[in-house]
């Protein structure tokens, strides 16, 4: 198990370097010049230029710039965005913000998800379930904008019940509506997961054993049916929480969350740099980190995959 | 396992029920003000600054409206853009190059330190060096000993005491007095220069309003600014303070003033524009800006230099149906062009002679365009670069449309993902096509307009455009020693600008914005920006 564990970490250090030099690279190659943006519609003198260029090393050839980033990063300097703020504190500012997003769009979509997967397995072709494959279906369909500009206008605005936009320090009562906003199409992928899984698992020999031994459902259900059930479960929401984590560009813009996906966005406009880099550096290891626990948690559902060495 | 069947029902149809209304519900009435509070905190909409906050590296609105509001220049504008002294007791000059700048005396930083002439010579000092690379450091281009070759101290600025101090120029300039309220002139306190990377973070200075205490900057969220008690200039507060809150996305913040969550905002989202005037009534503003927008083409593209590029500017400034574009495209948020400035500048006229090219006629743009296919016949696609990303394709293919209705030639627009990549090729000459350009004005003065971009080698001048009789003019105007026969020369050079066309003007901007129900007093500047000091609460 140790040694699997490390067998992993080792191989996320080339994908660490590899997906650095690349994000680098694309933002080098990106057209246009960051400097002469930075002064609008006015044309700056050439000398100005040629001054600020220096000063964020834009003058040197890529692999200079590259290596100066590099370096930077191993004595934990991730460099300075233009307004002259280190990375790494704006790192330490907005990651928590869309931590706390992610988790509770995450909360309530493993919560309610399940629940209603279940529920409409268990009652195959009931009313209960065919309504709630008729929501899932409209919400795979609308696009999230839809659904996040409807909830901001109706429980925002309407009915006065949200907070429009997200506070300063986004305290987690201003989070409920963006999250859940967010949380809305995974709800329904979960719901059509959970419930094609609970019903193939009812069927299975297991299931009429256990309630031929006399098991009430009050145990069938949970034990024997849902923990089965859950695998490609858990494997949706492993990547779901990767996604979520790294950002919901639109939806953070839309309710002004000051987390990663707005701030990256902001960035990748005006071509800064080592901002740009740090995010998605950043992102790749928590999307690394987040699969190795997946693949330890699978084994916890199931021993038949537990890891040996 | 027993689960209330009912309200998961209840839940899985509320939902549905709220996402699939469309919002059609008119906007809610809050509840009316009764008295204003002198110590309520108005909050409105901004961006995070894109630099540190000091005055001479600030060139756009989300720190401009910052710096704006916590330092006190020379002067200030009033709402028609009219400078008056703020910090300044006089500035007089007999011949429009050496000017004697006197301040009141006794005057405070927010830290205790003094304000004197040395403040204002050394901010501007430290704003021109080369090696200090600030982006505002062009405004000092016209003082003596001004560089773009070599660190060089402005030998034109002198300290005679501590509250005076001469400023001479290179040549006569009528308007710099006015330029003096733009926040680049602002003063620093000595501190500042120990290091201006810490006072950038947390400025200090001398205006109406200060940083709260502890973080009062939160980046990307918000700033908090509150009174500052020792300004007594007249941009005194009638409230407690002032909160930017910073947001990514104009819909969201017009989403908070709907909500009431959010004050003053002086920029609509696109979307609104149709809703805007019923969503808010007369809590609307919709009010013409010193922003004037045009397509530069430069002579260098073939077809478009001498007598032909005449006739065919002309002739596609005749081709475009202005008033139609502003009021299907922009709901009447833009205002037709009829100069080359904007009608809230003192000296602006819509009876230039020649201003008719800028109203469409689109007989006389056929003829107009068949007599340069006379001198050499017309190939290939007119095209207008554009960047993408500022929301500019609508009024660019509906500009373009009309051109190809009206001559009946092949017109497209050419978008670039970016800003940053449009203005790189613009910068860099490598551009084969017309572009968008478009201006603000730094201060309310006619020249600003027509000096930075149209005088020969001027630094924004992305058409290399050049005519010595314009460029006299300009001259003439700026050193006459009253402002309204200045006003005439420029307007004279604007006559000169409409027969030549290097830019096609097309419209002014609008400032378009709203305010929440509990606030009053709202007005907003001739910079757009509202003037926040005015309002009350309550």
């Amino acid at each position: 198990m140790t040694g699997y564990i490390f067998r992993r970490i080792l191989q996320a250090i080339p994908v660490f370097l590899g997906t650095t030099f690349l994000i680098y690279f694309m933002v080098f190659a990106m057209p246009g010049d960051p400097i002469v943006a930075l002064f609008g519609d006015k044309t700056p003198n050439p000398a100005v230029v040629a001054q600020l260029r220096a000063q964020y090393h834009l003058d040197q050839p890529f692999f200079v710039q590259y290596l100066i980033y590099l370096g930077g990063i191993f004595r934990g300097d991730f460099g300075l965005s233009f307004s002259g703020e280190p990375v790494t504190s704006i790192l330490a500012r907005t990651f928590p913000v869309t931590a706390r997003l992610a988790i509770l769009a995450l909360l309530f979509e493993t919560f309610f998800g399940i629940l209603v997967g279940l529920i409409s397995g268990l009652r195959k072709g009931k009313l209960f379930d065919a309504s709630s494959l008729a929501v899932s279906l409209i919400l795979i369909s609308l696009p999230i904008f839809v659904i996040a500009f409807v909830g901001q206008y109706v429980f925002g605005v309407w009915l006065g019940w949200a907070r429009t936009t997200v506070g300063s320090g986004a305290p987690l009562q201003d989070l409920v509506l963006p999250a859940l906003v967010l949380a809305s199409v995974s709800f329904a992928q979960i719901v059509r997961l959970t419930r094609a899984s609970v019903i193939e698992t009812s069927g299975l020999d297991f299931v009429r054993t256990a309630y031929s031994k006399g098991l009430s459902s009050r145990r069938v259900i949970p034990v024997h049916i849902l923990r089965n059930s859950l695998i490609p479960v858990v494997t949706y929401l492993a990547t779901d929480f990767g996604v979520l984590l790294v950002g919901a560009t639109i939806t953070e813009g839309i309710f002004n969350v000051p987390g990663v996906g707005n701030t990256l966005y902001q960035a990748i406009i005006r071509g800064e740099g080592p901002t740009v880099v740090s995010f998605v550096t950043v992102m790749v290891l928590i999307y690394l980190v987040v699969n190795i626990l997946v693949d330890l948690f699978y084994g916890l559902l199931d021993p038949r995959i537990r890891y040996v060495k | 396992m027993k689960i209330n069947r009912l309200g998961i029902t209840a839940i899985v149809l509320a939902a549905v029920g709220a996402l699939t209304l469309s919002g059609c519900a008119g906007g809610g009435a809050g509840t009316p003000a009764a008295s204003s509070d002198a110590s309520a905190i108005i909050t409105t909409n901004g961006s995070e600054p894109q630099n540190p906050l000091i005055p001479t590296n600030t060139n756009e609105t989300g720190g401009g409206k910052i710096i704006d509001a916590i330092f006190a220049g020379l002067v200030y504008y009033d709402a028609k853009g009219a400078p008056v002294n703020d910090v300044a007791d006089s500035i007089k000059s007999d011949d429009n190059t050496t000017y004697t700048i006197k301040i009141k005396s006794g005057l405070k930083f927010t830290n205790d330190e003094p304000v004197t002439s040395s403040s204002f010579v050394d901010a501007w000092q430290y704003g021109a060096l080369l090696s200090n690379a600030q982006l505002s450091s062009y405004f000092f281009e016209d003082i003596e000993g001004f560089s773009y070759d070599e660190d060089s101290p402005l030998t034109g600025l002198k300290v005679v005491d501590d509250t005076t101090f001469t400023v001479t120029l290179t040549s006569a300039l009528s308007d710099f007095p006015l330029r003096l309220g733009y926040s680049a002139f602002s003063p620093l306190p000595a501190s500042a220069f120990t290091d201006m990377a810490a006072f950038g973070e947390n400025p200090v200075g001398n205006g109406p309003y200060m940083l709260g205490s502890g973080t009062a900057w939160k980046h990307n969220e918000k700033i908090s600014l509150v009174v500052n008690p020792a300004y007594d200039g007249g941009r005194k507060p009638a409230n407690g303070g002032l909160t930017i809150i910073f947001y990514a996305n104009q819909g969201a913040a017009y989403s908070d003033l709907l909500a009431n969550n959010l004050d003053v905002l002086d920029a609509l989202p696109d979307s609104a524009y149709g809703t805007y005037e019923k969503d808010l009534g007369d809590r609307a503003v919709n009010q013409p800006a010193a922003i004037f927008q045009s397509f530069t083409i430069p002579a260098r593209l073939a077809h478009f230099d001498g007598e032909e590029g005449k006739l065919r500017r002309a002739a596609l400034s005749m081709a475009i149906n202005r008033d139609e574009i502003t009021k299907i495209i922009f709901s009447g948020t833009r205002t037709p062009a009829s100069d080359f400035t904007s009608p809230v500048i003192d000296g602006w006229t819509d009876k230039l002679k020649g201003a008719d090219v800028l109203k469409f006629d689109a007989t006389k743009a056929k003829k107009l365009w068949a007599e340069a296919d006379a001198i050499s016949p017309w190939t290939g696609t007119f095209q207008i670069a554009y960047n993408a990303d500022g929301g500019h394709q609508g009024w660019v293919d509906a500009t373009m449309n009309s051109i190809k209705n009206t001559l009946g030639i092949d017109a497209v627009g050419a978008p670039y993902p970016t800003f940053k990549e449009a203005r790189t090729l613009i910068t860099n000459r490598t551009i084969e096509t017309a572009f968008r350009t478009g201006w603000q004005a730094d201060y309310p003065g006619l020249f600003n307009f027509l000096g930075p971009i149209y005088a020969t080698n001027a630094g924004s001048n992305d058409g290399d455009y050049s005519n010595p009789k314009f460029d006299a003019l300009l001259k003439k105007g700026s050193s006459e020693t009253d402002l309204d026969s200045a006003n005439k020369d420029f307007q004279a050079a604007q006559e000169i600008l409409l027969q030549d066309l290097p830019a096609i003007p097309l419209w002014y901007s609008n400032v378009t914005g709203g305010y929440g129900t509990s606030v009053q007093n709202v007005n907003f500047g001739w910079n757009s920006v509202p003037i926040y000091n005015e309002i009350t609460k309550g």
